[in-house]
C-alpha cells in the first residue's frame, strides 16, 4: 500500500467515524467529543505528515479504478493549495469539536450533531482533494446537502429550517450549475483528471465554449461564497448552533467557492469575462458586506456580513488576474479562517453567558468575562487590519494590488476608492463589535450575571489568536514555507517574488490603511446615535432584500407554476390525457411511416373466406361491444367474449396451439370475473340531457371516433406492411435449434418460457401475485355502491313467487336453479382437474404448460363454486389460495436458486428422461418443477382473485361512508348482521 | 389474409381506442381488453403468418423454416395472463370507487 493511500484514508474516515458518532447515545457528550476530537486531530497530524511530499509544487496521487472503459478513475489528489485547506479543515474543525463539547447544551440530541459535522469535515476533505473534477463535484453538492443538515439542526426553530432550505436551495442550484460547468470543461479537454485540465489553460481560453463554462462555474462558486447577487443566504444560516458557523463560515463550506476559484485560475482566469465578472461581483460584495455588517443588531449577524464582505474582498483579488493578488488572495483565506472562526466562537460564549446576541442589550462585559474580551478584540482587530495582526498583512496586500495602474480609468478609481471604503466601514464594524459589548456602563437588559466560560471553551480562541499575532508578526517563519506551498502549486513558474514582511515603507497602501483605520473610527461616531437607537435594519439597503426576492421566485416556481402546470396535466381528469397519449401515440408511430411506407405488396398467403367469415363476426362483436359497453353491460362482455373467441381461433389458425389454449381458458375466467363484478355495478339508465350537452356530448363522441379510427388505421397498415415483408433472420432459429438440446423440450414456447426466458416468466408471475393480493386486500374494505345492497331483482322476484305459493319457501326457487347443469359440474370436478395436470405434465413437449393448466384448474374450483355456491363449497373443500401462491413463487425461487448450487446462473435447469411403469417415458427437467411453480402460482392467484369477488355476496356488505347515508333501517340490519 | 387479419386488428384498436376515452369505468375496461386483443394479435403478427407450422419440434426435422417464429407467441403467452390480471385490478378498483364517490365516471364525479 503507498503511503499516498492514506489519502483516502483522510476522506473516508470522517464518514466512518460519523457513523459511529450517530449511533452513540443521545447524551454521550463527552464520547462524542473524545471521539470526534481524537479523529480530527488523527487527521491533522495525517495531513501535517504529507508536508514533504507537497512543497514546491509537489503532488501526491492516488488513483482508484472506477469506470476504466471511459478513462474515469477516482483520484485522490494532493498539492500545496489543497493541503493548506486540508490543515485549516482539519485544524479548526478540531478546535470546533473542542468548542462544541461546552457549547451544546445537555438537552441537545449530540449523536446527530457530531455526525453531521464529521460527515461535512470529510465531504470537504474529498472536495479539496478530488482529483477528477466529476468527484468533485460530487463532494461540492455534499457539503451543500450536509451543511442544509447542520444549518438546520435545532429544526423545531422555523428560522433553522428557513435558514437551512434556503442555504441548501441556493447552493445546491449553483452546484448543479457548477456540475454542468465542469462537465463542459471535460467535454473542452477531453478528460476529467484535474492535471490534465490544469496543463490545458489554452485550450480551454480559446474554446467556443469557454464563456458557457465560466458562467456555470462562476454561477457555483458565487452561490457557495455568497457574493453579490446570492449574498442573501449567509444572514439566514446563522440559526446553526454556533459551533457550526464558527466552522462552516470560516474555515469550510462558503471557502468551497474561493477554493474553486483559485483552483481554476490557472486555467480560466486572464479573459475580460473573468475579470469584469469576478473582480466586480467581489467588490460590490465587499462593499455591500461591510456597509450592511455595521448596522447588524445581532453579533452574529454581523459577523456573517462581514464574512461575506471578506469573501469578497478574496474573491475581487482572485479575479485580478495578477499572481500577486493570487497570493494575496490565498493568505487572505488563511487569515480570515483563523480570526473568523475565533470571533464566531467568542460570540457564541457572550451568547452563552449571556443569553443574548443583541448588541444594544450588551454593554460592559469586559468587567464580567476580561479574558474572552481581549481575546475578541484582538481578532477584531486582525478583522479590522490593525497592523502587527495577520488581517493587516492581507489586507495591504489586497490594496497594493487595488492602487496597480490600470489602463482603464473606471477601474485604475473604482478598485482602490472602493477597497478603502469598504476598508472603513470593516474598522467601524469591528470597534462597533468591540465598543458595544466589552465597554460602556454595566449591562442592565439581562437576566443573568455573565461570567468567563469554563477554560477549556476558550482555549480554542486563545489558539486562533494567538496564531493571528504569531502571523502578524513574524509572518515569513510562521506562514510563509506554507503559504509557499500553497502559491507555488497554483501559479507553478508563474510565481511572483513577493514579500511577507511587515514593513514595506510610507506607501500608498500604507496611506489607504491609515485612511481606513481613521476612518473607520469616524464613520463609528457618526452612526453612533444611529446604531444605538430604536430604528432597524441597514439604511438605503433595506429595501432590496435578497430574501424576499428569493421567496417570491420560490412561490411562484414551486407553488404557482406547479399549480398551472398540474391543473393542466394533473391527473384529475383521465379523458383529456388519455386522449393526449394516444394522440401523440398515433403521431409519433405515423411519423417515420411519413413517405416511406413504399409500394404495397400482395398479401403473402391466400385469401379464405371462412377466416375472413370469422373476422367479419369478431369485428361486429367489437364494434357492437363499444356501442353496448355504456348501457348494456352484459351485452357488452357477452360481444367481448365473442371477439375474444375469434382471436382464440386465429391463433389456432396460425399455428400457435399454446396461445389459443391460453386464450381460451383465459377468456372463461375474465367472463367468470366480470359476471361477479356486474353484481356490485348499478344499473345505467338514460337520463335526459339538455340539447346543449347533447350536442356537446356528441361532438365529443365524433373527435374520439376521428382519433379511435386513427389508431385503427394506424395499427392496421403498420401490421399489414409486417406481415407482408419476408421476416428477418431473428432469434427465432437459435431457440428452434437449442430448445431440444439445451432445455429438453419440444414445445419451443414452453421451453422459452420455463427455461430460456425463465427469469423473464417468474418476474410475471411475481406481478401476478401481487395482483391477486392487491385485489384481495382492496376487496376486504370493500364498500359497494348504496344502490346494489339491495338483493338483485331476479333474486326478488324469485322469492316473491316462492313467498306467493303455499308450498313453497323462500329460496327454493334459487335452491333449483340449473339443477340439473349443477350436477353435472360438481361431477366434472375430478375430470377437469385430471386435465389440468395433464395440460401441465405435457407441456414441456406438447401444448400446454404451467399457466394454461392453472387457469384450469383454477376453473375447476370456479365450477363448483358455480354449482354449490360459496357456503356449500367451503363447507367442503379449504382452498387457501395464499398459501398457493407463496409455495408456487417459492418453488419457482427455489428452482432457481438451486442451480448456484451447482455452480450455475440462477435458473439454469437440468433435465433428464425417465422411464416410469405404466406412464412412459418421461421428461424429468428442473424447468419442470418451475413450471409447477408457475402452475401452483396461477391456481392462487385466479382463485383468489375470483374469490374473494365471489365472496362480496356473502358478506352483508356496507355503503360507503361519505356518500349519502343509508336508510335507518338497513343500517340498523347490516349492522345486526356483522 | 394478411389484410383480413390487418383489418381485425385496426378494428380491434379503433374500438378499443374509443370505448377507452369514454367517461363510463366499465366501458374503460372493456376497451382495454379489446385492446390487448388487437396488440397480442400485433405482436403475434410480427412473427408472420405461418398455416399447419405449430413450434412443436419433430426431431425429424429440425430445420426452422419448417417452423412458426416461437418468441412472439412466448411473448403474448405470458402478455395474456397478464391483461387477465389487469382486467381483474381495474374491475376491483372500478367497484371500490364506484361505491366510494357513487358514481362510475373515469373521474370519480359527473
Amino acid at each position: 500500500m503507498p503511503p499516498s493511500f492514506l489519502l483516502v484514508v483522510i476522506v473516508a474516515l470522517p464518514f466512518l467515524f460519523a457513523l459511529v458518532a450517530a449511533a452513540l447515545p443521545a447524551n454521550a457528550r463527552n464520547a462524542e467529543a473524545w471521539l470526534s476530537g481524537a479523529l480530527t486531530l488523527g487527521l491533522l497530524t495525517l495531513a501535517i505528515a504529507f508536508y514533504p511530499q507537497i512543497t514546491d509544487g509537489g503532488v501526491v496521487r492516488y488513483e482508484i479504478e472506477w469506470l476504466p472503459s471511459l478513462g474515469l478513475n477516482l483520484i485522490f489528489r494532493l498539492d500545496g493549495f489543497a493541503w493548506l485547506f486540508c490543515v485549516l479543515i482539519t485544524g479548526i474543525g478540531f478546535l470546533v469539536v473542542l468548542y462544541t463539547r461546552y457549547y451544546m447544551s445537555p438537552k441537545d440530541p449530540v449523536p446527530r450533531f457530531f455526525g453531521f459535522l464529521l460527515a461535512f469535515m470529510g465531504a470537504m476533505l474529498g472536495l479539496v482533494t478530488a482529483g477528477n473534477i466529476i468527484q468533485l463535484a460530487v463532494f461540492w453538492e455534499l457539503t451543500s446537502l450536509i451543511s442544509f443538515l447542520l444549518i438546520g439542526y435545532w429544526y423545531h426553530r422555523s428560522d433553522a429550517r428557513d435558514g437551512a432550505r434556503m442555504a441548501l436551495i441556493v447552493t445546491a442550484t449553483g452546484g448543479l450549475a457548477l456540475f454542468v460547468g465542469l462537465m463542459i470543461i471535460g467535454h473542452i479537454v477531453g478528460s476529467y483528471d484535474l492535471d490534465v485540465i490544469l496543463a490545458s489553460g489554452d485550450l480551454i481560453r480559446n474554446h467556443e465554449l469557454y464563456n458557457v463554462a465560466l458562467i456555470l462555474m462562476l454561477l457555483g462558486a458565487m452561490t457557495k461564497s455568497a457574493q453579490f447577487p446570492f449574498q442573501f443566504w449567509l444572514p439566514h444560516a446563522m440559526a446553526a448552533p454556533t459551533p457550526v458557523s464558527a466552522y462552516l463560515h470560516s474555515a469550510t463550506m462558503v471557502k468551497a467557492g474561493v477554493f474553486l476559484l483559485v483552483r481554476f485560475w490557472p486555467v480560466m482566469s486572464g479573459t475580460d469575462g473573468w475579470f469584469w465578472i469576478v473582480t466586480f461581483a467581489g467588490l460590490i460584495t465587499l462593499m455591500i458586506g461591510a456597509y450592511a455588517a455595521l448596522f447588524q443588531r445581532d453579533l452574529k449577524g454581523l459577523l456573517a456580513y462581514s464574512t461575506i464582505s471578506h469573501l469578497g474582498l478574496i474573491t475581487t483579488l482572485i479575479g485580478m488576474g495578477s499572481p500577486l493578488a493570487l497570493v494575496a488572495a490565498i493568505f487572505h483565506i488563511a487569515n480570515h479562517a483563523t480570526f473568523k472562526a475565533s470571533l464566531f466562537m467568542a460570540a457564541g460564549i457572550i451568547d452563552h453567558e449571556t443569553g443574548t446576541r443583541d448588541i444594544r442589550r450588551l454593554s460592559g462585559l469586559y468587567k464580567f468575562m476580561p479574558f474572552t474580551a481581549t481575546l475578541a478584540m484582538i481578532a477584531s482587530a486582525a478583522m479590522a487590519g490593525v497592523p502587527l495582526l495577520n488581517g493587516f498583512l492581507s489586507k495591504e496586500m489586497f490594496f497594493t494590488e487595488t492602487a496597480e495602474f490600470d489602463p482603464n480609468a473606471f477601474v485604475n478609481l473604482a478598485l482602490p476608492i472602493g477597497a478603502t471604503i469598504a476598508g472603513m466601514f470593516s474598522v467601524a464594524y469591528s470597534i462597533r463589535f468591540v465598543h458595544g459589548v466589552f465597554f460602556g456602563p454595566p449591562p442592565t437588559a439581562l437576566d443573568r450575571v455573565p461570567h468567563e466560560p469554563p477554560a477549556l471553551m476558550r482555549r480554542p480562541i486563545e489558539l486562533l489568536v494567538l496564531i493571528c499575532l504569531a502571523v502578524g508578526i513574524i509572518p515569513g517563519i510562521t506562514i510563509g514555507p506554507y503559504l509557499a506551498a500553497a502559491v507555488v502549486s497554483v501559479l507553478g513558474d508563474e510565481t511572483p517574488y513577493y514579500s511577507l514582511s511587515v514593513w514595506h515603507g510610507f506607501n500608498l497602501p500604507l496611506i489607504m490603511s491609515i485612511v481606513a483605520l481613521i476612518g473607520g473610527g469616524v464613520l463609528y461616531l457618526a452612526f453612533y446615535r444611529y446604531l444605538n437607537g430604536e430604528r432597524d435594519g441597514t439604511p438605503l439597503l433595506h429595501r432590496f432584500r435578497g430574501q424576499r426576492i428569493f421567496e417570491k421566485v420560490l412561490v411562484t416556481v414551486t407553488w404557482r407554476w406547479a399549480r398551472a402546470l398540474n391543473g393542466l396535466f394533473g391527473t384529475r381528469r383521465l379523458q383529456p390525457q388519455l386522449l393526449i397519449i394516444i394522440a401523440l401515440a398515433v403521431l409519433v408511430g405515423a411519423l417515420p411511416l411519413w413517405n416511406r411506407i413504399g409500394s404495397l405488396v400482395m398479401p403473402v398467403t391466400p385469401f379464405d373466406p371462412v377466416f375472413a367469415f370469422m373476422w367479419l363476426v369478431g369485428g361486429a362483436c367489437a364494434l357492437a361491444a363499444a356501442y353496448q359497453a355504456k348501457f348494456h353491460r352484459f351485452a357488452a362482455m357477452i360481444l367481448l367474449g365473442g371477439a375474444g373467441l375469434v382471436t382464440c381461433m386465429t391463433f389456432v389458425w396460425f399455428s400457435a396451439p399454446d396461445l389459443a389454449l391460453t386464450q381460451l381458458v383465459v377468456e372463461i375466467a375474465t367472463t367468470v370475473l366480470i359476471l361477479l363484478g356486474l353484481r356490485w355495478l348499478p344499473q345505467r339508465l338514460p337520463t335526459r340531457e339538455s340539447d346543449a350537452t347533447v350536442l356537446r356530448d356528441r361532438l365529443r363522441r365524433y373527435r374520439d371516433m376521428v382519433v379511435a379510427l386513427a389508431a385503427g388505421i394506424g395499427l392496421a397498415t403498420m401490421s399489414y406492411l409486417i406481415m407482408t415483408r419476408p421476416a428477418l433472420d431473428g432469434i427465432a432459429s437459435f431457440f428452434l435449434e437449442n430448445a431440444y438440446g439445451l432445455g429438453g423440450g419440444t414445445n419451443v414456447v414452453n421451453v422459452m418460457l420455463v427455461d430460456f426466458r425463465a427469469f423473464d416468466t417468474f418476474g410475471e408471475i411475481a406481478v401476478l401475485g401481487v395482483v391477486a393480493l392487491t385485489v384481495f386486500s382492496l376487496l376486504r374494505r370493500f364498500r359497494p355502491a348504496r344502490e346494489s345492497i339491495a338483493k338483485p331483482q331476479q333474486q326478488l322476484v324469485q322469492n316473491a313467487f316462492d313467498s306467493d305459493q303455499p308450498d313453497r319457501n323462500p329460496g327454493d326457487t334459487i335452491a333449483a336453479y340449473l339443477l340439473v347443469p349443477s350436477q353435472i359440474m360438481q361431477w366434472l370436478f375430478p375430470v377437469v382437474i385430471t386435465v389440468a395436470v395433464y395440460l401441465f405434465m405435457r407441456g414441456h413437449d406438447l401444448p400446454g404448460g404451467g399457466f394454461v393448466g392453472g387457469i384450469t384448474m383454477s376453473i375447476a374450483f370456479i365450477l363448483q363454486y358455480m354449482a354449490g355456491g360459496t357456503r356449500w363449497v367451503e363447507d367442503r373443500l379449504r382452498i387457501l389460495p395464499v398459501i398457493w401462491i407463496g409455495s408456487g413463487l417459492g418453488i419457482a425461487l427455489l428452482t432457481g436458486a438451486g442451480s448456484w448450487l451447482f455452480g450455475f446462473p440462477f435458473l439454469t435447469t437440468y433435465f433428464q428422461y425417465a422411464d416410469i411403469p405404466l406412464i412412459g417415458r418421461v421428461p424429468l427437467a428442473t424447468a419442470l418443477l418451475f413450471d409447477l411453480g408457475v402452475f401452483m402460482l396461477v391456481v392462487g392467484s385466479t382463485v383468489l382473485i375470483l374469490i374473494a369477488l365471489a365472496h362480496q355476496s356473502v358478506r352483508s356488505p356496507r355503503a360507503a361512508r361519505g356518500t349519502r347515508s343509508a336508510p335507518p333501517a338497513t343500517a340498523q340490519a347490516s349492522e345486526g348482521a356483522r | 389474409m394478411e389484410l383480413v387479419l390487418s383489418l381485425a386488428i385496426g378494428v380491434l384498436t379503433a374500438s378499443g381506442v374509443y370505448l377507452v376515452l369514454r367517461p363510463r369505468t366499465f366501458q374503460v375496461i372493456v376497451g382495454l381488453s379489446l385492446i390487448s386483443y388487437a396488440v397480442n394479435l400485433f405482436i403475434f403478427s410480427m412473427g408472420r403468418l405461418r398455416i399447419d407450422a405449430a413450434p412443436i419440434l419433430d426431431r425429424a426435422n429440425m430445420d426452422p423454416a419448417a417452423y412458426t417464429d416461437p418468441v412472439p407467441q412466448a411473448l403474448v403467452l405470458t402478455a395474456i395472463v397478464i391483461g387477465f390480471a389487469m382486467t381483474a385490478l381495474f374491475l376491483v378498483v372500478l367497484l371500490a370507487a364506484r361505491g366510494f364517490t357513487g358514481t362510475d365516471h373515469v373521474d370519480g364525479r359527473d
